[in-house]
């Protein structure tokens, strides 16, 4: 879990507590609306989509593919790769792709959930299966 | 209601500094407030309206202290670039409902030789800051995700900034002058995957301001009479992550509003300000006004399309922000400024579209790719 880059640390708050306590177990957790059925990411107690407050966490595979990509040539930490993740659950959430070749990555590569440290929980990116 | 008609354009200023080392950023605000007045005849105490932005030191209550300004209407919506273009919406729904007779709108800051002030996080902050999401990367998402759904090519981004370079060498204000080929865009350094340096705008100190008014007041001064015949604005973002899709913009809603309000279509306009912060900005940006199909824009924009004299479709013919200026990395408010020049009959010469009696200012503002607003107004020479 070792990292280089030294990443900000998560805040939290009541409302996604739940969420960066799981993350330090590894596991990474959607949002789920019992009212309509519909899964979204990041967290909210109220329903985005129908405006229940019926939601509920749920655990993620952490298997998804690529939406989107760029990788960013220059920063003062080398360069990096942001993209989008399509869950397999069906949320996208923005993300950076780690401990790969970022010279290679592909719209619709199978990726999955790898979690980086932070001074606090630790953050999840994703990396090519 | 509608503003259609309602409010006329009777000053514009844009500073033609690109680097202010020696001036304070409520100083430019100043500056551009006191160009635009003096361009439409008017004098400070005439102000009964007032717009800002982030870019305002202090936001509108320190800016109408430090300007001395009376007013009796303000408004300091913030998206991004576009905010300006959502202020001239704002500014004609006021003049419509009598709350403000002439309205100044100012825009002023110093990317080039001061500190920006940090974007505003909100709710999802912890769930994104670490993956370093900046203007170059988000707008290389959406180009990576166009080239992909569609076939679109760094070759025809390219043809953009072409046609904004051979505009700027007509700008003696442009920051960069120099015409430049396909070629050339596509040899510049890979900034963030696949846009290239000369796919991404200049950043410079500067401002512009707007003055808005009455159409009593309008007729009473001496430009050409230039008015807001439509307006629209729109929000976009990932939403809970449902159905992402970054191949448009909030401007598939702004642009329809706006064309409705106007009733005209994108097959009138004459002349299009288009927000040109990458040239995917402006591809996307057509496609989403309607002035292409989806996915087509790569065709459209390609081949000297949008080139003064040359093309069907003359854009940004000041340089725009990807050749001239773009203060304050905010767009907005010079894409205004430009279209009332060709409206006014006040563009170079050598770019002026003839007869221009319709117009577009288009932009978005925030990050395209994640979350951003769209605004577009309809303006037309009376």
């Amino acid at each position: 879990m070792d990292n280089p880059v030294k990443y900000p640390t998560p805040q939290g708050n009541p409302e996604t507590k739940h969420f960066w306590d799981q993350a330090v177990e590894g596991k990474l957790l959607i949002k789920r609306c019992t009212a309509c059925g519909e899964a979204h990411y990041f967290p909210r107690a109220i329903c985005p989509f129908c405006f229940s407050d019926k939601t509920v966490w749920e655990e993620s595979s952490g298997e998804g593919e690529i939406y989107t990509f760029s990788l960013m040539r220059k920063s003062a930490t080398g360069p990096y790769a942001i993209g989008y993740v399509t869950l397999k659950e069906g949320p996208s959430l923005l993300t950076n792709f780690v401990d790969c070749d970022q010279t290679k990555l592909k719209i619709g590569q199978k990726v999955k959930v790898v979690f980086k440290t932070t001074d606090g929980p630790p953050l999840p990116f994703f990396t090519p299966v | 209601m509608s503003i259609k008609g309602k409010a006329y354009l009777a000053g514009i200023y844009e500073h033609p500094t690109r680097h202010a080392p020696d001036k304070s950023t409520s100083q430019l605000h100043a500056e551009v407030a006191k160009g635009a007045l003096e361009d439409a005849g008017l004098s400070k105490a005439d102000i009964d309206g007032y717009f800002c932005a982030g870019d305002a030191p202090g936001g509108v209550m320190a800016m109408v202290d430090y300007l001395g300004l009376k007013v009796r209407h303000f408004d300091s919506t913030d998206t991004g670039g576009c905010s300006y273009l959502v202020h001239l919406g704002h500014a004609a729904e006021a003049i419509a409902a009598g709350k403000c007779s002439i309205a100044l709108i100012t825009l002023a800051g110093k990317p080039r030789t001061g500190a920006m002030p940090p974007r505003a996080t909100g709710a999802e902050v912890d769930f994104e800051a670490a993956y370093g999401a900046t203007t170059h990367n988000v707008y290389g998402m959406c180009a990576m995700r166009h080239m992909h759904e569609f076939g679109t090519t760094s070759e025809q981004l390219a043809w953009i900034k072409v046609a904004a370079s051979h505009h700027a060498q007509y700008n003696p204000h442009a920051m960069l002058k120099e015409v430049v080929t396909v070629e050339d865009v596509l040899n510049s350094p890979m900034i963030s995957d696949p846009l290239h340096r000369m796919d991404c705008c200049v950043v410079t100190d500067g401002g512009g301001a707007l003055i808005v008014t009455t159409e009593a007041i309008a007729k009473s001064l001496k430009k050409p009479l230039v008015r807001m015949i439509g307006h629209g604005e729109a929000l976009k973002g990932p939403r809970g992550g449902k159905d992402l899709n970054l191949t448009y913009s909030a401007g598939v809603w702004s642009g329809p509003r706006a064309f409705e309000e106007a009733g005209v279509t994108p097959k009138d306009i004459k002349y299009a300000s288009i927000y040109d912060s990458f040239t995917i900005t402006v591809l996307m940006q057509l496609e989403d006004l309607g002035f292409c199909k989806k996915g087509e824009g790569g065709k459209f924009v390609a081949d000297g399309n949008l080139i003064s004299g040359v093309g069907k479709l003359p854009f940004n013919t000041d340089g725009g922000g990807l050749c001239s200026n773009h203060p304050v990395n905010r767009g907005g408010m010079t894409k205004i400024i430009e279209a009332v020049r060709q409206l006014r009959g006040e563009a170079h010469p050598k770019v002026q579209v003839p007869n221009c009696d319709l117009a577009v200012a288009h932009g978005t503002g925030g990050l395209l790719g994640v979350r951003h607003a769209a605004s577009t107004c309809i303006l037309e020479r009376v």
